[in-house]
Protein backbone atom coordinates (compact mmCIF):
# COMPACT_ATOMS: atom_id res chain seq x y z
CA UNK A 1 0.00 0.00 0.00
CA UNK A 2 1.22 3.45 -0.82
CA UNK A 3 1.81 5.97 1.92
CA UNK A 4 -0.64 8.19 0.17
CA UNK A 5 -3.21 7.53 -2.51
CA UNK A 6 -2.07 10.61 -4.37
CA UNK A 7 1.41 10.50 -5.90
CA UNK A 8 1.71 14.26 -5.70
CA UNK A 9 1.53 14.12 -1.93
CA UNK A 10 4.31 11.54 -1.82
CA UNK A 11 6.48 13.87 -3.83
CA UNK A 12 6.05 16.69 -1.39
CA UNK A 13 7.24 14.40 1.40
CA UNK A 14 4.35 15.35 3.66
CA UNK A 15 4.55 11.92 5.25
CA UNK A 16 8.04 12.46 6.60
CA UNK A 17 7.07 13.03 10.19
CA UNK A 18 7.56 10.88 13.26
CA UNK A 19 3.88 10.13 13.40
CA UNK A 20 2.91 9.14 9.85
CA UNK A 21 -0.66 9.48 8.73
CA UNK A 22 -1.73 5.97 7.77
CA UNK A 23 -4.42 5.36 5.21
CA UNK A 24 -6.10 2.03 5.79
CA UNK A 25 -7.32 -0.05 2.87
CA UNK A 26 -10.89 0.94 2.06
CA UNK A 27 -10.82 3.92 4.39
CA UNK A 28 -10.28 6.41 1.65
CA UNK A 29 -11.33 6.49 -1.95
CA UNK A 30 -8.73 6.53 -4.69
CA UNK A 31 -7.97 9.43 -6.94
CA UNK A 32 -8.21 8.67 -10.65
CA UNK A 33 -6.81 10.83 -13.42
CA UNK A 34 -9.21 11.33 -16.31
CA UNK A 35 -8.27 11.49 -19.98
CA UNK A 36 -10.74 12.76 -22.54
CA UNK A 37 -10.90 11.72 -26.20
CA UNK A 38 -12.64 14.16 -28.49
CA UNK A 39 -12.88 12.00 -31.60
CA UNK A 40 -11.97 8.48 -32.56
CA UNK A 41 -8.26 8.12 -33.21
CA UNK A 42 -7.40 11.36 -31.39
CA UNK A 43 -5.11 11.45 -28.35
CA UNK A 44 -6.66 11.12 -24.93
CA UNK A 45 -5.98 14.39 -23.16
CA UNK A 46 -5.73 14.82 -19.41
CA UNK A 47 -8.64 16.88 -18.11
CA UNK A 48 -8.66 16.39 -14.34
CA UNK A 49 -9.40 13.81 -11.71
CA UNK A 50 -12.24 12.16 -9.80
CA UNK A 51 -12.51 10.33 -6.47
CA UNK A 52 -13.97 6.85 -6.63
CA UNK A 53 -13.80 3.53 -4.82
CA UNK A 54 -12.73 1.66 -7.96
CA UNK A 55 -11.92 2.15 -11.62
CA UNK A 56 -15.44 1.25 -12.75
CA UNK A 57 -17.14 3.93 -10.69
CA UNK A 58 -14.35 6.36 -11.56
CA UNK A 59 -15.32 5.97 -15.21
CA UNK A 60 -19.01 6.39 -14.33
CA UNK A 61 -18.23 9.63 -12.49
CA UNK A 62 -15.81 10.86 -15.13
CA UNK A 63 -18.49 10.57 -17.78
CA UNK A 64 -20.66 13.20 -16.11
CA UNK A 65 -17.78 15.35 -14.82
CA UNK A 66 -15.83 15.59 -18.03
CA UNK A 67 -17.91 14.08 -20.82
CA UNK A 68 -21.24 15.82 -20.56
CA UNK A 69 -20.57 19.12 -22.28
CA UNK A 70 -18.17 19.23 -25.21
CA UNK A 71 -17.78 16.48 -27.75
CA UNK A 72 -16.51 13.23 -26.31
CA UNK A 73 -16.27 9.72 -27.70
CA UNK A 74 -14.36 7.97 -24.94
CA UNK A 75 -12.61 8.45 -21.62
CA UNK A 76 -9.75 6.76 -19.81
CA UNK A 77 -9.26 6.63 -16.07
CA UNK A 78 -5.97 5.73 -14.44
CA UNK A 79 -5.37 5.43 -10.71
CA UNK A 80 -3.24 8.46 -9.84
CA UNK A 81 -1.01 6.26 -7.68
CA UNK A 82 -0.15 4.17 -10.75
CA UNK A 83 1.38 7.16 -12.50
CA UNK A 84 5.15 7.36 -12.24
CA UNK A 85 6.57 10.87 -12.31
CA UNK A 86 9.97 12.46 -11.75
CA UNK A 87 10.67 14.16 -8.49
CA UNK A 88 10.42 17.92 -8.45
CA UNK A 89 14.12 18.25 -7.59
CA UNK A 90 15.01 16.29 -10.74
CA UNK A 91 13.63 19.08 -12.87
CA UNK A 92 17.27 20.04 -13.60
CA UNK A 93 17.39 17.15 -16.08
CA UNK A 94 15.34 19.34 -18.39
CA UNK A 95 17.05 22.62 -17.54
CA UNK A 96 19.30 22.93 -20.58
CA UNK A 97 16.61 22.14 -23.13
CA UNK A 98 16.21 25.77 -24.10
CA UNK A 99 19.89 26.04 -25.02
CA UNK A 100 19.79 23.05 -27.35
CA UNK A 101 18.06 24.95 -30.08
CA UNK A 102 19.55 22.63 -32.68
CA UNK A 103 16.94 20.14 -31.45
CA UNK A 104 14.05 22.50 -32.15
CA UNK A 105 12.07 21.90 -35.27
CA UNK A 106 11.98 25.69 -35.51
CA UNK A 107 15.75 25.59 -36.15
CA UNK A 108 15.08 24.60 -39.74
CA UNK A 109 15.00 27.82 -41.72
CA UNK A 110 12.54 27.03 -44.43
CA UNK A 111 10.53 30.25 -44.64
CA UNK A 112 13.19 31.90 -46.84
CA UNK A 113 13.01 29.01 -49.29
CA UNK A 114 9.22 29.06 -49.25
CA UNK A 115 9.11 32.81 -49.87
CA UNK A 116 11.65 32.50 -52.66
CA UNK A 117 9.59 29.75 -54.25
CA UNK A 118 6.39 31.84 -53.94
CA UNK A 119 8.11 34.80 -55.53
CA UNK A 120 9.18 32.61 -58.45
CA UNK A 121 5.79 31.00 -58.83
CA UNK A 122 3.84 34.26 -58.82
CA UNK A 123 4.85 35.72 -62.18
CA UNK A 124 4.13 32.34 -63.75
CA UNK A 125 0.54 32.48 -62.45
CA UNK A 126 0.06 36.03 -63.70
CA UNK A 127 0.68 35.09 -67.30
CA UNK B 1 -61.27 3.73 -26.54
CA UNK B 2 -59.73 5.16 -29.69
CA UNK B 3 -56.14 4.26 -30.46
CA UNK B 4 -55.05 7.90 -30.40
CA UNK B 5 -56.54 8.36 -26.95
CA UNK B 6 -54.69 5.26 -25.72
CA UNK B 7 -51.40 6.56 -27.14
CA UNK B 8 -52.05 9.88 -25.38
CA UNK B 9 -52.56 8.10 -22.07
CA UNK B 10 -49.43 6.04 -22.59
CA UNK B 11 -47.29 9.08 -23.33
CA UNK B 12 -48.83 11.05 -20.47
CA UNK B 13 -47.98 8.43 -17.88
CA UNK B 14 -44.46 8.06 -19.29
CA UNK B 15 -43.91 11.82 -19.27
CA UNK B 16 -45.35 12.24 -15.78
CA UNK B 17 -43.12 9.49 -14.39
CA UNK B 18 -40.09 11.22 -15.89
CA UNK B 19 -41.05 14.69 -14.69
CA UNK B 20 -41.81 13.64 -11.13
CA UNK B 21 -38.80 11.38 -10.62
CA UNK B 22 -36.64 14.02 -12.32
CA UNK B 23 -37.89 16.58 -9.82
CA UNK B 24 -37.40 14.20 -6.89
CA UNK B 25 -33.86 13.24 -7.90
CA UNK B 26 -32.95 16.88 -8.43
CA UNK B 27 -33.73 17.43 -4.74
CA UNK B 28 -30.37 15.75 -4.11
CA UNK B 29 -28.50 18.51 -5.93
CA UNK B 30 -25.99 19.97 -3.48
CA UNK B 31 -26.71 17.21 -0.94
CA UNK B 32 -25.22 14.19 -2.72
CA UNK B 33 -22.86 11.97 -0.74
CA UNK B 34 -19.80 13.15 -2.67
CA UNK B 35 -19.28 15.82 -5.29
CA UNK B 36 -18.77 13.43 -8.21
CA UNK B 37 -21.98 11.60 -7.41
CA UNK B 38 -23.85 14.84 -6.81
CA UNK B 39 -22.97 15.95 -10.34
CA UNK B 40 -23.81 12.61 -11.92
CA UNK B 41 -27.15 12.26 -10.13
CA UNK B 42 -28.18 15.85 -10.86
CA UNK B 43 -27.24 15.47 -14.48
CA UNK B 44 -29.37 12.35 -14.81
CA UNK B 45 -32.26 14.13 -13.09
CA UNK B 46 -32.00 16.78 -15.80
CA UNK B 47 -32.07 14.03 -18.42
CA UNK B 48 -35.35 12.78 -16.95
CA UNK B 49 -36.92 16.21 -17.15
CA UNK B 50 -35.64 16.42 -20.73
CA UNK B 51 -37.38 13.14 -21.51
CA UNK B 52 -40.65 14.40 -20.04
CA UNK B 53 -40.38 17.55 -22.15
CA UNK B 54 -39.81 15.46 -25.28
CA UNK B 55 -42.86 13.33 -24.48
CA UNK B 56 -45.08 16.35 -23.73
CA UNK B 57 -43.93 17.83 -27.00
CA UNK B 58 -45.09 14.72 -28.85
CA UNK B 59 -48.49 15.16 -27.17
CA UNK B 60 -48.53 18.81 -28.18
CA UNK B 61 -47.27 18.48 -31.74
CA UNK B 62 -48.65 15.12 -32.84
CA UNK B 63 -51.76 14.56 -30.75
CA UNK B 64 -53.30 17.99 -30.28
CA UNK B 65 -52.24 18.35 -26.64
CA UNK B 66 -51.48 21.49 -24.67
CA UNK B 67 -48.28 23.48 -24.60
CA UNK B 68 -45.69 21.37 -22.70
CA UNK B 69 -45.07 23.96 -19.96
CA UNK B 70 -48.78 24.45 -19.31
CA UNK B 71 -49.24 20.70 -19.33
CA UNK B 72 -46.40 20.18 -16.84
CA UNK B 73 -47.18 22.95 -14.39
CA UNK B 74 -50.89 23.77 -14.57
CA UNK B 75 -52.59 20.38 -14.29
CA UNK B 76 -54.32 19.27 -11.11
CA UNK B 77 -53.04 16.33 -9.09
CA UNK B 78 -55.78 14.02 -10.42
CA UNK B 79 -54.71 14.67 -14.00
CA UNK B 80 -51.20 13.34 -13.28
CA UNK B 81 -50.62 9.71 -14.22
CA UNK B 82 -47.28 9.04 -12.57
CA UNK B 83 -46.83 5.88 -10.48
CA UNK B 84 -46.39 6.10 -6.71
CA UNK B 85 -42.74 5.05 -6.86
CA UNK B 86 -41.82 8.39 -8.44
CA UNK B 87 -43.79 10.44 -5.90
CA UNK B 88 -42.14 9.12 -2.75
CA UNK B 89 -39.88 11.57 -0.89
CA UNK B 90 -36.16 11.09 -1.49
CA UNK B 91 -35.59 9.49 1.92
CA UNK B 92 -31.99 8.48 2.40
CA UNK B 93 -29.54 7.79 -0.39
CA UNK B 94 -30.05 4.00 -0.31
CA UNK B 95 -33.74 4.48 -1.09
CA UNK B 96 -33.11 7.04 -3.84
CA UNK B 97 -30.43 4.88 -5.44
CA UNK B 98 -32.61 1.78 -5.38
CA UNK B 99 -35.51 3.72 -6.87
CA UNK B 100 -33.16 5.05 -9.54
CA UNK B 101 -31.97 1.49 -10.29
CA UNK B 102 -35.47 -0.02 -10.51
CA UNK B 103 -36.99 2.91 -12.40
CA UNK B 104 -34.23 3.33 -14.95
CA UNK B 105 -34.20 -0.34 -15.84
CA UNK B 106 -37.97 -0.14 -16.31
CA UNK B 107 -37.55 2.98 -18.44
CA UNK B 108 -34.90 1.24 -20.54
CA UNK B 109 -37.14 -1.77 -21.14
CA UNK B 110 -40.00 0.55 -22.12
CA UNK B 111 -38.01 2.64 -24.60
CA UNK B 112 -36.29 -0.44 -26.03
CA UNK B 113 -39.70 -1.96 -26.70
CA UNK B 114 -40.55 1.19 -28.65
CA UNK B 115 -37.57 0.99 -31.01
CA UNK B 116 -39.96 -0.81 -33.34
CA UNK B 117 -43.09 1.14 -32.39
CA UNK B 118 -45.65 1.74 -35.11
CA UNK B 119 -46.07 5.24 -33.63
CA UNK B 120 -43.08 6.93 -35.25
CA UNK B 121 -42.51 9.84 -32.80
CA UNK B 122 -42.06 7.30 -29.99
CA UNK B 123 -39.76 5.21 -32.13
CA UNK B 124 -37.59 8.25 -32.84
CA UNK B 125 -37.49 9.29 -29.19
CA UNK B 126 -36.58 5.75 -28.15
CA UNK B 127 -33.59 5.87 -30.47
CA UNK B 128 -32.58 9.28 -29.19
CA UNK B 129 -32.55 8.44 -25.48
CA UNK B 130 -30.94 5.01 -25.81
CA UNK B 131 -27.39 6.22 -25.10
CA UNK B 132 -28.47 8.27 -22.10
CA UNK B 133 -30.32 5.35 -20.57
CA UNK B 134 -27.35 3.08 -21.11
CA UNK B 135 -25.37 5.42 -18.88
CA UNK B 136 -28.14 5.68 -16.29
CA UNK B 137 -28.35 1.91 -15.83
CA UNK B 138 -24.56 1.55 -15.88
CA UNK B 139 -24.39 4.11 -13.08
CA UNK B 140 -27.19 2.42 -11.11
CA UNK B 141 -25.74 -1.10 -11.51
CA UNK B 142 -22.27 0.02 -10.45
CA UNK B 143 -23.61 1.64 -7.27
CA UNK B 144 -25.91 -1.23 -6.30
CA UNK B 145 -23.12 -3.79 -6.64
CA UNK B 146 -20.59 -1.54 -4.93
CA UNK B 147 -22.78 -0.83 -1.91
CA UNK B 148 -23.92 -4.43 -1.53
CA UNK B 149 -20.30 -5.51 -1.27
CA UNK B 150 -19.28 -2.79 1.15
CA UNK B 151 -19.89 -4.59 4.43
CA UNK B 152 -22.86 -5.83 6.41
CA UNK B 153 -24.37 -2.48 7.37
CA UNK B 154 -24.28 -1.29 3.79
CA UNK B 155 -25.66 -4.58 2.46
CA UNK B 156 -28.56 -4.57 4.93
CA UNK B 157 -29.45 -1.01 3.99
CA UNK B 158 -29.60 -1.97 0.33
CA UNK B 159 -31.75 -5.05 1.01
CA UNK B 160 -34.12 -2.89 3.09
CA UNK B 161 -34.23 -0.32 0.31
CA UNK B 162 -35.09 -3.03 -2.22
CA UNK B 163 -37.83 -4.40 0.06
CA UNK B 164 -39.25 -0.88 0.47
CA UNK B 165 -39.10 -0.06 -3.24
CA UNK B 166 -40.09 -3.30 -4.89
CA UNK B 167 -43.90 -3.28 -4.65
CA UNK B 168 -43.86 0.41 -5.55
CA UNK B 169 -41.70 -0.37 -8.58
CA UNK B 170 -44.12 -3.10 -9.66
CA UNK B 171 -46.68 -0.27 -9.79
CA UNK B 172 -44.80 1.13 -12.80
CA UNK B 173 -46.39 -1.72 -14.74
CA UNK B 174 -50.02 -1.07 -13.81
CA UNK B 175 -52.07 -2.10 -16.83
CA UNK B 176 -53.54 0.64 -19.00
CA UNK B 177 -57.20 0.73 -20.10
CA UNK B 178 -56.49 -1.35 -23.24
CA UNK B 179 -52.89 -2.54 -23.49
CA UNK B 180 -54.00 -5.32 -25.82
CA UNK B 181 -55.06 -2.88 -28.52
CA UNK B 182 -51.76 -0.97 -28.17
CA UNK B 183 -49.91 -4.28 -28.48
CA UNK B 184 -52.01 -5.42 -31.46
CA UNK B 185 -51.34 -2.09 -33.15
CA UNK B 186 -47.62 -2.54 -32.37
CA UNK B 187 -47.33 0.73 -30.44
CA UNK B 188 -45.67 -1.13 -27.56
CA UNK B 189 -46.01 -4.65 -26.13
CA UNK B 190 -48.09 -3.71 -23.06
CA UNK B 191 -47.27 -3.47 -19.37
CA UNK B 192 -47.18 -7.17 -18.50
CA UNK B 193 -44.63 -7.89 -21.24
CA UNK B 194 -42.48 -4.99 -20.02
CA UNK B 195 -42.68 -6.30 -16.45
CA UNK B 196 -41.37 -9.70 -17.57
CA UNK B 197 -38.46 -8.16 -19.43
CA UNK B 198 -37.70 -5.83 -16.52
CA UNK B 199 -37.43 -8.73 -14.05
CA UNK B 200 -35.20 -10.54 -16.51
CA UNK B 201 -32.89 -7.51 -16.75
CA UNK B 202 -32.63 -6.57 -13.07
CA UNK B 203 -32.32 -10.14 -11.82
CA UNK B 204 -28.67 -10.75 -12.81
CA UNK B 205 -27.59 -7.46 -11.21
CA UNK B 206 -29.45 -8.20 -7.99
CA UNK B 207 -27.95 -11.70 -7.91
CA UNK B 208 -24.48 -10.24 -8.39
CA UNK B 209 -25.24 -7.93 -5.47
CA UNK B 210 -26.47 -10.97 -3.44
CA UNK B 211 -29.83 -9.27 -2.85
CA UNK B 212 -33.01 -11.27 -2.36
CA UNK B 213 -35.63 -10.32 -4.91
CA UNK B 214 -39.07 -9.99 -3.30
CA UNK B 215 -42.12 -11.46 -4.98
CA UNK B 216 -44.72 -9.31 -6.67
CA UNK B 217 -47.36 -9.65 -3.97
CA UNK B 218 -49.05 -6.28 -3.55
CA UNK B 219 -47.99 -4.02 -6.38
CA UNK B 220 -48.83 -0.41 -5.59
CA UNK B 221 -51.35 0.63 -8.22
CA UNK B 222 -53.54 3.70 -8.63
CA UNK B 223 -51.16 6.31 -10.02
CA UNK B 224 -52.06 5.57 -13.64
CA UNK B 225 -55.69 6.41 -12.86
CA UNK B 226 -55.04 9.64 -10.98
CA UNK B 227 -54.96 8.25 -7.44
CA UNK B 228 -51.86 9.47 -5.69
CA UNK B 229 -50.02 9.49 -2.39
CA UNK B 230 -50.14 12.51 -0.10
CA UNK B 231 -46.63 13.36 -1.30
CA UNK B 232 -47.53 14.39 -4.84
CA UNK B 233 -49.57 17.54 -4.20
CA UNK B 234 -46.84 19.33 -2.18
CA UNK B 235 -44.35 18.42 -4.91
CA UNK B 236 -46.62 19.89 -7.60
CA UNK B 237 -47.10 23.04 -5.52
CA UNK B 238 -43.38 23.53 -5.24
CA UNK B 239 -42.55 22.57 -8.81
CA UNK B 240 -45.09 24.94 -10.38
CA UNK B 241 -44.80 27.77 -7.87
CA UNK B 242 -42.77 30.13 -10.01
CA UNK B 243 -44.48 29.20 -13.27
CA UNK B 244 -47.91 29.93 -11.85
CA UNK B 245 -46.91 33.45 -10.80
CA UNK B 246 -47.41 34.30 -14.45
CA UNK B 247 -48.35 31.39 -16.70
CA UNK B 248 -48.16 33.63 -19.79
CA UNK B 249 -44.58 34.72 -19.20
CA UNK B 250 -41.97 33.71 -21.75
CA UNK B 251 -38.73 32.20 -20.48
Amino acid sequence: MNDSLDPRINRLKLNKTDDPCKVEEGENWNVFEVFHQEKRGAHHEHVGCVHAPDAGLALVFAKEQFGRRKKCVNLWVVRSADILAFDVEDEDMFANNLEKTYRDASGFKVMEKINKFKAQAKPANDK
Amino acid sequence: MLLNQLIKELITKMGDDELIIGHRNSEWTGLGPIMEEDIAFSSMAQDKIGHSWALYRILHEELGGEDPDQFAFMRSEKEFKCCHLTEMPIGSYDFSLMRHFLFDHAETVRYNSMLQSSFLPLQQLARKVRGELKYHTLHADAWIIQLCRAGEESYLKMQTALDNCFQLACGIFEAGPDDKLLADEKVYPGEEALYGQWIENIYPVLVKASLNVPERKEPVYGGRYGKHTAYLQPLLNEMGEVFRLNPEATW
